[in-house]
């Protein structure tokens, strides 16, 4: 099996500490005997796998823990990262009963990572699913090597068929292992799982290689050579690019993409971020709030997130951003940026702002704040045009590449696709579970299907 | 994967997992959802004359938070015609061969038990299993623990139903005797092949004050019932082993009854000489479900224990099952504090300074403080180190004092942190192994300050 990298030493990321620390076995088991073991439960409902949590937190209160992961690999084979990674307050957690009794909800997805990581210290992952079936000899090509990708690598190895996976990244993972905010997930934490899933069966990845639209060779795979040499493709391409401004002074150095700034914290140790005193982040999801807190805890003195709307028009998560203010982010609503300012030498030294209404820019009001750093999270472009060379697969209006919900079938017979590519960028667990369904329809396919290719 | 699969005197069950006679075995359609669940065997809801029922029947001991720790009914056996139960018992057998089916029976008599027994042996049961247990409602009719508790008039039954029966009788015992070893040896006696115990205990299980009518309330009155669940499993274990390690009973299979809610349960059960554990409260708590965990559990137990088959495991804790007098006297532990996980609540202070030795001392005060306080040992040190846990500002760890720690365990039993306090093994202070039994057969079984040794002393007796 291709050894995967590890990240080096000397990293941002490094510098944080977890927001949701490990629990111990006694934790686990006192806060498991919280959980009331509801039937129908509501917070199964809400977890986009359908992980059957009342039995996985009935077995960690009963001493059966490797039996928990058993319950949680089951329905999901990235069931340590999500752990790690969801946002259980707008999922299972913000489903439980007890939120109904306005009392603190279980901390469903800290028994989960207790579950998950203390079992996979003592035993295999393969050793928690069903056994891995006899080679079938067909082979599947997986594009890209994200959480979408690499659970259907692990689903379609458990079945006997070959994954091989094309990543053009260095290191495997997609937003999963450079993504994520490193206070609740390392990016090795993330690589030590994919191992793990490459335990399961005939799994090959190969990095630094891009699938093309047009002509392969020199790091470069053509789709068509695809279709032609494997029994089926899935598609996990993620999403692409920062988006940009398109304001006066926004090239060049200092002014940052948001998820290209995140990954350089997690992956690249040449990355410092001295002499930055103020930063300043454009945008009001997820990355922008996360970016904000990651460079507040990394010690920047101001870092201040500048939305066009007010604070409950933003598409991030309340808690999340109640977490960054609690740290020390500053929220300043109801502001566009018009210009970024760069000193003689080329240094932001600052932005321009125009008041906005309903998120539009309007006359008066024009302001200006110093800054060293800017990070724009102003969205991500798509990364699916390469889709389109696999004849038969279209494109919606935003580019999300189109599936039958139900298979996540393309319109090409061969090709499925699943996560940020196909939704327009949810979670980690979304990416599992649509992986989950395009592998389930994937397996019927292949199986009917009498001869090679 | 260990082999759960068991033989009971002749009866095999791909589990050790049944479900005791109560209501979650009231019918066929439930038992047949039960078998698709995991478990390996039901005894039947009680089969006799129907009975008429009360309401409400059931009452639960709640403890803090938690619900039904102990559960306490009034409810009789089977209210459902004989005839509908036996159709359905054929019905279950025939479409699950493989799981166990028993029948259990309380009626009246002799022609009555010969009655019984051939119709329910009709249906295709494994087994039979002799209600003597039920302490309510039936034994003021002569029956259930009536029966449990005469130990002649156990004899006799258990003969006439070795008589009649072609598979195996299991005689099911009732707690509520003064030693359960009398209706055991009663039983064995009688030739029957097992024992199954505890069946509930005779409880009243609290009053209501405003109506001042205890619980369960039928009107305004209500009567005693039988007591179950969690809190009846220590009463259970030790019923139970005492007839496995029996030299009058020990022969006899044993189906373990009392509390058991998971794996655990079941494994200590077994490992004091049960050969198959059976369920109620739990079932009634959470449904047929929770044996999913027991199966896993139990199997993943016995592999990490090196065990190939559940019945590796049968009576291993048995052979530490001692006497008192046969217990170490030199062996010695003291309480150990993990500072790393002690949130200092000082629940352990509190417990050892009322309820045991007064040695746990809070750091930060002067000796006279101490004394006042009630210890009578002050150490000459008393660290005062924080205590650790996030928000725990100005609470300091408490110590303890090894001179006057006697390794009573309390401290380490109320500590709400598992884990946090250790009771360590330390030297003993007689230097060697000793017991009370050693010390009687060398004459040395008298203490200082006893009334013997005060007599002595003043030469009221002789040596
Ligand atoms: C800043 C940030 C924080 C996030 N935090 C969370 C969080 O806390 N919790 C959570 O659940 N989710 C979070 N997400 C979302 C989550 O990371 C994504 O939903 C998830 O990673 C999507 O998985 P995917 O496999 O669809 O795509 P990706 O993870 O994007 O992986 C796609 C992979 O495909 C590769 N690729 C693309 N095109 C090609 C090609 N042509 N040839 C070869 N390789 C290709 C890419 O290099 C990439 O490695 C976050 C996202 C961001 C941006
Ligand atoms: C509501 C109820 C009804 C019961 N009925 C019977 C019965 O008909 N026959 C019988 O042998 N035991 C009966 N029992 C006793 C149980 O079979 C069992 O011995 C006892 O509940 C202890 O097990 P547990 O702690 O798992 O509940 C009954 C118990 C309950 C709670
Ligand atoms: S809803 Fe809450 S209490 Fe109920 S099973 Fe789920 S986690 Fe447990
Ligand atoms: S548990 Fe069912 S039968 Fe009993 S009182 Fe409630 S609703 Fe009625
Ligand atoms: S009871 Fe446990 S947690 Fe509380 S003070 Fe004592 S050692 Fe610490």
């Amino acid at each position: 099996m291709h050894p995967l990298p590890v990240l080096p030493d000397g990293r941002l990321e490094q510098r944080f500490s977890e927001s949701k620390p490990a629990y111990s076995q006694a934790e686990a088991v006192t806060e498991a005997n919280r959980c009331l073991y509801c039937v129908d439960a509501p917070c199964i409902k809400a977890c986009p796998t359908g992980i059957d949590i009342p039995t996985f937190i009935h077995k960690i209160s009963t001493g059966n823990t490797t039996g928990a992961a058993r319950t949680i690999f089951k329905d999901n084979v990235l069931g340590a990262s999500c752990a790690r990674v969801c946002p259980v307050e707008t999922l299972c957690a913000g489903a439980c009963v007890y939120n109904a009794w306005e009392r603190e909800p279980i901390a469903i997805g800290r028994l989960q990572r207790f579950a998950t990581e203390a079992t996979l210290e003592q035993r295999p992952l393969s050793s928690l699913l069903p056994a891995k079936k006899p080679a079938t000899g067909k082979k599947v090509a997986i594009i890209g090597a994200g959480p979408a990708s690499i659970a259907a690598a692990g689903l379609l190895a458990l079945e006997g068929h070959q994954a091989v996976l094309f990543e053009r990244k260095e290191i495997p993972g997609g937003l999963n292992t450079l993504g994520i905010a490193p206070y609740k997930q390392s990016g090795n934490a993330a690589l030590a799982e994919i191992q793990a899933v490459f335990g399961l069966g005939d799994i090959q990845l190969m990095t630094g290689v891009e699938v093309v639209a047009g002509q392969g060779g020199d790091g470069k795979v053509s789709a068509e050579s695809l279709l032609k040499d494997f029994d089926a493709v899935f598609l996990g391409l993620g999403l692409g690019a920062d988006s940009k401004l398109g304001v006066t002074g926004e090239q060049g150095a200092g002014v940052w993409g948001a998820v290209e700034l995140i990954e350089r914290i997690k992956a690249d140790p040449t990355l410092t971020l001295a002499g930055v005193k103020r930063a300043l982040v454009i945008g009001g999801g997820n990355t922008a709030i996360d970016v904000a807190h990651e460079l507040k805890l990394l010690g920047i003195d101001e870092v201040a997130m500048v939305y066009r709307r007010g604070a409950s028009a933003m598409s991030g998560y309340a808690h999340e951003l109640a977490s960054a203010r609690k740290h020390g982010v500053r929220l300043i609503e109801h502001r566009a940026v018009s210009e970024f300012q760069r000193d003689a030498a080329g240094k932001v030294v600052g932005a321009k702002f125009s008041r906005t209404e309903n998120g539009k820019p309007v006359e008066g009001g024009e302001e200006t704040l110093s800054c060293e750093l800017v990070a724009l999270a102003i969205g991500q472009a798509t990364a699916t045009q390469v889709a389109t060379a696999f004849t038969g697969v279209a494109l919606d209006k935003h580019g999300n590449v189109v599936v039958d919900p139900t298979t996540h079938r393309t319109g090409n017979a061969k090709v499925w696709s699943g996560g940020d590519c196909v939704n327009g960028g949810k979670e980690v667990v979304n990416a599992v579970q649509e992986a989950k369904i395009a592998v389930r329809d994937m397996l019927r396919a292949l199986r009917s299907e009498v001869t090679h290719g | 994967m260990a082999d759960l699969s068991i033989d009971f005197c002749g009866i095999k069950s791909p589990n050790p997992f049944w479900l005791a006679s109560a209501p979650p075995t009231n019918s066929g359609p439930q038992i047949m959802r039960a078998f698709d669940a995991g478990w390996g065997g039901a005894v039947w809801k009680t089969l006799g004359d129907p009975i008429t029922n009360v309401t409400s029947r059931f009452w639960s001991h709640d403890y803090g938070n938690t619900r039904m720790m102990g559960l306490n009914n009034i409810e009789l056996i089977t209210d459902r015609p004989l005839e509908v139960n036996l159709k359905e018992m054929y019905e279950v057998k025939k479409r699950y061969p493989k799981n166990v089916v028993i029948a259990s029976l309380m009626v009246e008599s002799k022609a009555n038990w010969k009655e019984i027994i051939k119709r329910a042996e009709d249906t295709g049961c494994d087994g039979l299993e002799l209600n003597f247990g039920c302490p309510h409602g039936m034994c003021e009719r002569g029956m259930g623990s009536a029966v449990g508790q005469e130990p002649k008039v156990l004899e006799e039954i258990t003969r006439w139903a070795m008589e009649y029966a072609r598979t195996p009788v299991i005689i099911k015992l009732t707690p509520n005797t003064g030693d359960i070893n009398e209706p055991g040896e009663a039983a064995a006696r009688g030739g029957a092949p097992a024992l199954s115990l505890i069946n509930t205990v005779k409880s009243l299980l609290g009053v209501d004050l405003d109506r001042m009518v205890p619980n369960p309330r039928v009107g305004n009155k209500s009567t005693n019932g039988g007591y179950c669940g969690p809190a009846v499993k220590p009463i259970a274990l030790h019923m139970m082993s005492q007839l496995a390690k029996n030299p009058a009973t020990r022969h006899m299979a044993i189906s373990g009854i009392g509390g058991i809610s998971n794996w655990r349960d079941a494994a200590e059960f077994i490992s004091l000489g049960a050969t198959s554990v059976q369920v109620c409260t739990a079932v009634m708590h959470y449904g047929y479900r929770i044996v999913e965990d027991m199966i896993e559990g139990l199997s993943d137990f016995l592999d990490s224990k090196n065990m190939k088959s559940v019945n590796e495991l049968r009576g291993q804790a048995l052979g530490a099952y001692a006497e008192w007098g046969e217990l170490d006297l030199n062996y010695n532990l003291k309480a150990r504090i993990n500072p790393e996980t002690c949130i200092g609540c000082n629940l352990c202070q509190t417990a050892c300074m009322d309820g045991a030795h007064q040695c746990i001392f809070i750091p930060g005060h002067t000796k006279a403080e101490y004394e006042k306080a009630g210890h009578t040992h002050i150490p000459d040190s008393i660290p005062a180190v924080p205590v650790k846990a996030a928000g725990a500002i100005g609470r300091h760890l408490p110590v303890v004092d090894d001179h006057e720690c006697v390794g009573c365990n309390l401290c380490h039993l109320v500590c709400p942190v598992p884990g946090t306090i250790t009771m360590t093994e330390v030297p003993g202070t007689i230097g060697h192994a000793e017991t009370w039994n050693d010390r009687v057969a060398q004459g040395r079984d008298i203490n200082p300050g006893s009334m013997q040794s005060t007599l002595e002393k003043r030469g009221l007796v002789g040596k």
